[in-house]
């Protein structure tokens, strides 16, 4: 009966609130470049973007602003999840080639 | 080269301070130099192997692998590193007079080696398979590899020269306050490392409470450049810190505080002879 309840408890709070209600986003890493180089999304709210590498080298991406710090494998993909975020620019860098690989998140 | 030394010197820094503390704390004690060797090098190793199954990691846990080992490992190096205060703290003073008595190394054997052997494996572990990876990426990209591997050797020298520094900067502490100086130290690496770790659950999506940034000082010490990196490691210092990062903190370093005071056996004995 308890284990029931707390099952209840569980998929009313926690599963929302972890998936349902971030909104999901690609880019790709192409030639160590970011498409699209800007992204926007939702000001507030959870962002999960999936960040697929179509390199054979791996990536790191990485923003301060965003405080994150994500190794993406060669020819995989990596799940970033952000926010929620104050509205803003936040740039972020793929750390192993960060001279071509730049972009900005905008959050509105 | 020089960006390729730059991105590997800035991952070995926080491995470098953390090896040059220890070495710090355990001066005096015989096989030390074997102990953290060992933990060199089952660190790299540990590295290795990560950035083999980075992938397999990175899409473990519905993407967070990665987010949840770094957490992982951030937390068991807090928890070696307060054994290792708590036995400190209930050994150190004899230990301390023992090596003036005897001025010769004391028998490891007795000091929680392993505690510390695990903490610089798991720190060499953390910042080594990115190196790792780094490195493996030059050689999968071909072209100019030979001037960008060149530029990751120095940095891993540049590192190694780091440590070495960090490690005399601490020894030519007079040797009454290096057993305090060492103490406040692991306490304050411990307490930055909770900060970190929490930061990376809510990244995995485990936790979401109480992430609002409580100020922004990136314009003056950004904690990407190198002082601000130091910093972080040493003291755990962050230019955007939330709420719950202040929280892991100070009860990490208040944590290292009441088990050191608890595990004192100096009250008992304060009373005069």
């Amino acid at each position: 009966m308890r284990g029931f309840a707390v099952a209840i408890l569980l998929a009313a709070v926690g599963m929302p609130s972890a998936q349902a209600l971030a909104q999901e986003f690609n880019l790709v890493i192409r030639n160590h470049k970011f498409e699209p180089q800007e992204l926007r999304v939702p000001a507030g709210k959870r962002v999960s973007i999936y960040v697929a590498n179509e390199d054979v080298t791996p990536e790191e991406f990485e923003s301060a602003t965003l405080k994150v710090e994500k190794i993406i494998p060669g020819k995989s993909k990596g799940l970033v999840r952000i926010g929620p975020l104050a509205p803003g620019r936040y740039e972020f860098i793929g750390e192993f080639h960060a001279d071509t690989a730049k972009g900005v998140i905008i959050a509105e | 080269m020089f960006g390729a030394l730059i991105i590997v010197f800035r991952e070995v820094i926080e491995a470098g301070l953390i090896i040059g503390i220890v070495l710090a704390a355990t001066r005096g004690i015989s096989g030390r130099g074997h102990w953290v060797a060992a933990g060199v090098l089952l660190g790299t190793l540990g590295a290795g192997i990560v950035a083999l199954f980075a992938e397999a990691i990175a899409n473990a846990f519905e993407g967070s692998g990665q987010e949840l080992l770094n957490a992982s490992v951030l937390g068991a190096a807090v928890v070696m590193l307060m054994w290792h205060t708590v036995w400190m703290a209930r050994h150190g003073r004899e230990m301390a007079a023992e090596m003036a008595a005897v001025g010769a190394a004391v028998s490891a054997g007795k000091r929680p080696m392993t505690a510390l052997v695990v903490v610089v494996g798991l720190a060499v572990l953390r910042e080594g398979s990115e190196v790792v990876l780094f490195l493996y990426g030059i050689f999968a990209g071909g072209a100019s590899g030979s001037s960008l591997f060149i530029g990751g050797v120095l940095g891993l020298a540049v590192g190694a020269a780091f440590t070495a520094l960090t490690y005399y900067g601490l020894v030519s502490i007079p040797p009454r306050h290096i057993f305090t100086a060492t103490t406040v130290l692991i306490a304050l690496l411990a307490a930055g490392m909770a900060a970190q770790a929490v930061q990376y659950l809510d990244a995995a999506g485990v936790i979401h409470v109480l992430s609002h940034q409580l100020w922004d000082s990136s314009p003056w010490l950004p904690q990407d450049g190198i002082i601000g990196h130091v910093l972080h490691t040493l003291i755990g210092y962050t230019d955007r810190p939330t709420e719950l990062q202040l929280i892991a903190y100070l009860a990490t370093l208040t944590a290292m505080a009441a088990l050191a005071w608890l595990a004192a056996p100096t009250r008992a004995r304060r009373v005069p002879a």
